[in-house]
């Protein structure tokens, strides 16, 4: 079994991402520019530190743009860190480049299945890289081809396949040659529900076979749901990390109530910290204010009351259970699916 | 190196190259051969060309179809690979260095280039008969030649493919593939570039040259040609810088 370890990870985008508006052309004539100005900087990761145990299920929750794609691609050699170290097993990722290939299973982001070959046969082909016999490609092809229920389709090319086959596909592939730790980056986005739960029933019987799973996901519930221990990222560094458990008890009270008022003013807020189980308040604008409690509807009618007294206009009130969302809010101030 | 690896990649391009046999073979020989046509048969049938020029003619076109192939074999694949179907990752991905996938490319694109140039031979030999006059005096030297010439091909589909933006794809085309067959001594041979002295030093500048060149002196020696040192040496020349520049734009494109 294998674990997956990264220290200090940085990196340093000095171009925008590719496929961007008004980048391209011959970037090999193009002189390089004389003005000495700074090319524009995105630090896509600011430290990232991580010690992911043989055969857990580890998930990165973040917001898009927090950096869980660098990471995965820093950890699969796809992408050269500016500074910081990552391993998979004992192998540095970076200097051990094709033992680690070997070990390791990528499902990426984007899609990138072989369009000028059937699904069978990208199955196939894969497994031909990594060294399989002739008979252990087909046998193996035909059971992950059956078991992700693609076997009607397996002889047709797979440009007309709808995304969720795709995706499908690019799960089989990457379980092809039976790596120890499979990367998956948001796995399930686009996906119909029915195919979801599929998939998070193919990745558990994985996981039990002793292969370790890092997968990015900024689905809450998917997170909650299927990984073991997570680490909540926003702008490239890590800013909560454990069990979904202990996350969720983190944050203070653990219920948020989202509350906006017509106006509020500093006494008003000061009354509501005042409030039984009351832990924090935070204003989020002239209007807006968060409160996190450990009790939730009891509190609605005592904030009505007190709102009512000061003379503020109540107009709504979001009440949350314990949840991922909410530590999310609690650290960043800003909710994780906008 | 991963032999067993390297050698499925292969496979996989023979296997699409299979597939897609009859586009490739008209992409590789329909515009060779109508020039072929026109220029060999049309014109020389009708006195505006002399009868030697069907002689002369052949090297090109087989010099132009390994170059047309070679790059467009190595070049259109990468260009689509990285930026739309992605698919490169994948092998990318596989347990071997990855300057191995771009090796692999090329070496598919030899062959491929070298395909091409040998079956236009036979095919435009067809259409001019008779009055070609080739002569196979020294066929390891042509076979030698040959080889370099495919290699040079794909070597430059992989700088270029590589280099360029899927959005570029015409202006590739246009703006360095065209010029390079026009100013590569592919319809008349370097000598005829006597009466203009800054033309003749500037095309040697291009590869091509000595690709059309080293064919014309080992297929067709009766008529002038650059010496063969000279051809080994520039292709030679431009095969390692081609390979060294694919190769680091290659990992550029590779690893962000
Ligand atoms: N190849 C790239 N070139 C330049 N910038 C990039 C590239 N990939 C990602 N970025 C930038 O780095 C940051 C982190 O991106 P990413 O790791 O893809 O985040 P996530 O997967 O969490 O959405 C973003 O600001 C993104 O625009
Ligand atoms: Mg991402």
């Amino acid at each position: 079994m294998v674990g997956i370890r990264t220290r200090d990870l940085r990196k340093v985008y000095t171009s925008p991402p590719p496929l961007a508006a008004g980048v391209g052309g011959f970037t090999f004539f193009r002189a390089p520019s004389k003005s000495k100005q700074p090319k524009p900087e995105i630090v896509a990761l600011d430290g990232i530190s991580l010690e992911i145990p043989p055969g857990e299920i580890f998930g990165l929750l973040g917001p898009n743009g927090a950096g869980k794609s660098t990471t995965v691609g820093i950890l699969t050699t796809r992408v050269r860190p500016a500074s910081g170290q990552a391993w998979i097993g004992e192998h540095d990722v970076w200097k051990e480049q094709t033992t680690v290939k070997r070990l390791i299973g990528v499902v990426a982001q984007r899609p990138n299945l072989d369009f000028s070959l059937t699904a069978r046969e990208i199955l196939v082909f894969h497994g031909a890289y990594f060294g399989l016999s002739s008979v252990e490609r087909t046998k193996r092809a035909y059971a992950l081809l059956d078991r992700f229920k693609l076997l009607d389709r397996a002889d047709q090319l797979v440009r007309g396949f709808s995304g969720g086959m795709m995706q499908r596909l690019s799960i089989a592939r990457a379980m092809m040659h039976d790596p120890r730790v499979l990367f998956l980056d948001e796995p399930s986005a686009g996906l119909d529900p029915q195919t979801r739960l599929l998939l998070w029933e193919i990745i558990r019987e994985y996981n039990h076979s002793g292969k370790t799973i890092l997968l990015t996901t900024h689905n809450m519930e998917e997170a909650d749901a299927l990984c073991q221990r997570l680490a909540i990222i926003d702008h490239g560094r890590v800013i909560a990390l454990g069990t979904p458990r202990e996350l969720k008890a983190s944050v203070p009270g653990g219920y948020l109530l989202r509350l906006r008022f017509g106006q509020h003013s500093p006494e008003l807020l000061e009354r509501l910290r005042a409030l039984g189980g009351v832990r924090e308040v935070h204003a989020t604008d002239a209007n807006g204010a968060d409160l996190y409690a450990d009790r939730g509807g009891s509190l609605v009618p005592e904030i009505a009351s007190l709102a009512l007294a000061g003379r503020v206009d109540l107009y709504d009130v979001h009440l949350s259970e314990p949840s991922l969302e909410n530590l999310f809010l609690h650290h960043t101030g800003r909710s994780l699916r906008e | 190196m991963n032999r067993k690896a390297f050698l499925a990649m292969l496979g996989r391009d023979a296997h699409v190259a299979r597939r897609n046999f009859v586009p490739i073979l008209l992409q590789t020989f329909l515009q060779p051969l109508m020039f072929v046509f026109i220029f060999g048969r049309v014109m020389v049938g009708s006195g505006y060309m002399p009868p030697a020029y069907k002689s002369l003619l052949l090297p090109g076109i087989m010099a132009i179809s390994m170059v047309g192939t070679g790059i467009w074999a190595v070049a259109m694949p990468l260009i689509a690979e990285f930026q739309w179907t992605r698919e490169i990752e994948d092998r990318l991905l596989a347990p071997m260095d990855i300057s191995w996938v771009a090796v692999e490319k090329v070496v598919a694109g030899t062959l491929q280039a070298l395909a091409a140039g040998l079956m236009v031979i036979p095919a435009a030999w067809l259409l001019l008969r008779p009055g070609v006059e080739l002569s196979l005096h020294a066929p390891l030297v042509f076979a030698g030649v040959a080889a370099l010439v495919a290699l040079f091909s794909a070597a430059g589909g992989l700088a270029l493919g590589c280099s360029v933006d899927q959005t570029h794809v015409g202006l590739m085309f246009t703006l360095v593939v065209a010029p390079m067959i026009f100013f590569g001594c592919t319809y008349y041979p370097w000598s005829a570039l006597e009466n203009f002295p800054f033309l003749q030093k500037a095309v040697l500048l291009n590869p091509l040259v000595y690709a059309s060149e080293g064919l014309r002196g080992t297929l067709v020696p009766q008529f002038p040609h650059l010496s063969l040192l000279a051809v080994w040496a520039g292709l030679v020349l431009f095969n390692a810088l081609l390979l060294s520049v694919g190769l680091r734009q290659f990992h550029k494109k590779a690893v962000s």
